[in-house]
């Protein structure tokens, strides 16, 4: 019996002495956390894309509680979600500015030639540093998914050798941006259905030579829906400032010949998308 | 074979080098054609300036593009005619390139040259002047700018010369004639550069399967006191860390330059044009490319004009055979696969290679086994299957430590890798992402 006591007396003893070190040293070495920071981080999604030009989401939490940046920053975040935040910590929600991205190019296997058989890494990075890669236009989607590997959402499809993106899974976070090596992958706003879907700078003929989608700089489009294109070059742009974006309907009325000019849901089926001014003019 | 001869460690060589192809055709003069188009950035660096409008009439030699900074090249005309403008070509490296084009008029009529130059005797300032003047640059296939090369800074104590006539690239023998068919100018090209380094020390490394080069620099080396190395048949012996060690056993430090070694390595070609600068007065405007290849129908050594279309090239060779597999520029081991007929010959195109179908095959690759093939294959000394694995993991950080920057791209190691391993396409992705992350 009086070992069992004196055994208890020692370990609690022990225990106690442990207890009033570790406390100690928890006072002192103690990391004084903002408690908004913690807050905020709960709140966002927590994706960690960097889409915000911060580390992760937890960085971009300090430096919304800091001020530096308004809440709508975090691309992902939906407007309640921000509009959370925002009421949070009782300051202004920011003007959110929605992003998505848009692959500016249609060239698809079918509609853009070859020119030679690659036979290397199937990385686009490393296809463009061979000779710049298979692809007859230089400035097109390469079609061998690195964006698409390392898009955060899996919002990113190759689909017949063309990087598609769904526009329900993008979140715009700009991954895709970063590592294309081709820059063929743009952030638009995100209520932009019609893009331009060519990405050449050159001119009309030397593109007609490599893909039966070019913008060939005609601008049908420009003259047909005053104010929402503008012609850069030789390669008509949606004008993204303007007030008024052009749409579905807008694309029927203009009718562009090449069939460059499309809705984000034309060109996630482009594979289907035979146009019929090529047949039998091209090879 | 001779185990006296010098080499370095690591390394291969193909069973068929195919050098037999061309190495006993003379060099021949091309036709004079009607239309050229001079790739403008030829060198490493800034590219030129154009000078000439388009409408303007040129002369042969007549300068057409200025050097914009120090390390970039002037440009001469090839022929005589009328600019047209600038256009674009396909460029070798697979990317189009600005190229003035030239209609030539067939008279092929050379303008002023430049004075010749005493080289013996003349003030040392004014021959690197001449180099600059000349547009020289490397023509062994980087394109530097040679004035560049001989203008080491004084900090750097340069002691030897060695000039690369190993032409380790299968296939190639564009150097091999130009050593058996103008040693002297090989020869005096060295001394003039030498002299511009202020040398005494002149190697010329040759590789033992060239042995009629040997003997005809060997028959005028002593004038020139210059020491020609018979070298080990072996790629990349014309390397030039590779060179530099096989000849002098000196070690160029990691990251380094030859001349940390206390070296300058020139080709043989340059030195043969420096030479013709110097002495003649003339700008680099031709060179010597081996057109060659099993399907090409009479394989040989033709003197081309910068700018010539590399489809005419073909077609003075005898066209082809049967249908080609692959058109490289340069060899087969570090020379670029080409998309297109329509490139141009520019200052360091040392070959016009076409492959058939049978030897350009395709293979699938798989994993790394671990067989160490190309750890003892590479002349670096790297660990190629660990680096092409970090890569594929993109642990470019883990590359750079492993001392991916000094890869070479000689493809020895993607040569001997029995499981196909696409090893140089790492390293060279690792090299760009390393280059880009550091700005």
């Amino acid at each position: 019996m009086g070992t069992l006591t004196a055994a208890v007396m020692v370990m609690a003893g022990i225990g106690l002495a442990l207890g009033v070190v570790i406390g100690f040293f928890a006072k002192l070495f103690q990391v004084k956390s903002d408690a908004r920071v913690e807050l905020v981080t709960e709140l966002l999604p927590g994706a960690n894309c960097g889409g915000c030009g911060k580390a992760g989401c937890s960085d971009f939490a300090k430096s919304v509680v800091s001020g530096e940046n308004p809440p709508s920053k975090c691309p992902v975040s939906s407007k309640e979600q921000v509009t959370a935040i925002a009421l949070a910590l009782g300051i202004d929600a920011g003007e959110s500015f929605a992003k998505k991205a848009v692959v500016c190019c249609g060239g698809d296997r079918e509609q853009t030639l070859r020119l030679a058989n690659y036979n290397g890494v199937l990385d686009c990075v490393s296809a463009s540093l061979v000779a710049g890669g298979p692809k007859g236009c230089a400035y097109g989607c390469l079609g061998m998914g690195t964006c698409a590997r390392k898009c955060p959402f899996g919002a990113i499809e190759i689909i017949n050798g063309l990087a598609v993106i769904h526009k329900e899974l993008c979140v715009g976070c700009g991954t895709c941006v970063a590592v294309c090596p081709r820059n063929v992958i743009k952030l638009v706003p995100a209520e932009a259905e019609v893009h331009v879907y060519c990405n050449s700078p050159a001119k009309g003929p030397a593109k007609k030579q490599v893909c039966r989608v070019p913008c060939l700089g005609c601008r049908k489009c420009v003259r047909a829906a005053e104010g929402k294109f503008t012609v850069n070059g030789f390669r008509a742009e949606v004008n993204y400032q303007a007030p008024e974006l052009p749409t579905a309907e807008d694309v029927q009325k203009i009718g562009c010949p090449t069939g460059c000019l499309l809705t984000a849901e034309e060109h996630l089926r482009i594979e289907m998308n035979e146009p019929e001014w090529s047949a039998g003019k091209d090879e | 074979m001779n185990k006296n001869v010098k080499t370095f460690h690591g390394g291969i060589h193909p069973a068929c080098d195919g050098k037999s192809l061309s190495n006993g055709v003379s060099v021949q003069r091309a036709p004079l054609l009607d239309k050229y188009r001079v790739v403008i950035s030829e060198n490493v660096g800034k590219p030129p300036k154009p000078v000439v409008e388009a409408g303007a009439c040129v002369k042969k030699y007549q300068l057409i593009a200025a050097a914009d900074g120090f390390v970039s090249a002037n440009l001469h005309a090839p022929t005589s005619g009328r600019v047209t403008g600038i256009v674009e070509v396909p460029g070798a490296m697979g990317v189009p390139v600005q190229a003035i084009e030239i209609e030539a008029d067939g008279a092929d009529e050379a303008g002023e040259l430049l004075p010749a130059l005493d080289w013996r005797n003349c003030d040392v300032a004014l021959l690197r002047k001449r180099v600059e003047e000349a547009g020289l640059v490397g023509m062994g296939g980087a394109a530097f700018p040679t004035h560049v090369k001989l203008s080491p800074p004084p900090e750097k104590k340069v002691d030897v010369l060695v000039l690369n006539g190993a032409e380790c690239e299968p296939y190639l023998t564009a150097d091999h004639r130009l050593m058996v068919e103008q040693p002297e100018a090989v020869l005096e090209g060295a001394a003039i550069s030498a002299r511009i380094l202020g040398v005494t020390k002149i190697y010329i490394g040759v590789e033992i399967n060239k042995a009629d080069a040997i003997d005809a620099l060997n028959a005028h080396a002593a004038e020139f006191g210059i020491e020609v190395v018979p070298l080990k048949v072996q790629y990349p012996q014309g390397s030039e860390k590779q060179l530099i060690f096989a000849i002098t056993g000196r070690k160029v430090p990691a990251g380094g330059l030859p001349m940390d070694a206390g070296c300058v390595v020139q080709n043989v070609g340059t030195a043969a044009a420096l030479a013709d600068a110097v002495i003649r007065g003339i700008p680099l405007v031709e060179r010597i490319v081996t057109v060659t290849g099993e399907v090409v129908a009479h394989p040989g050594n033709w003197l081309l004009k910068i700018g010539t279309p590399v489809i005419r090239v073909v077609e003075w060779a005898g066209g082809v055979t049967e249908e080609p597999g692959k058109l490289i520029l340069g060899g087969p081991m570090m020379g670029f696969a080409q998309k297109s007929f329509d490139v141009t010959v520019t200052k360091n195109t040392s070959g016009i290679l076409l492959l058939p179908r049978t030897v350009a095959v395709t293979y699938g690759s798989s994993p790394c086994i671990r067989c160490g093939r190309c750890v003892a294959g590479c002349p670096m000394n790297l660990v190629p299957c660990a680096l092409g694995n970090a890569v594929e993991a993109e642990r470019f950080d883990l590359a750079a430590q492993n001392h991916v920057m000094d890869c070479l791209e000689c493809g020895s190691c993607a040569y001997v890798c029995p499981a196909h391993r696409p090893l140089v396409q790492h390293m060279r992705r690792a090299k760009a992402e390393i280059r880009k992350r550091k700005k």
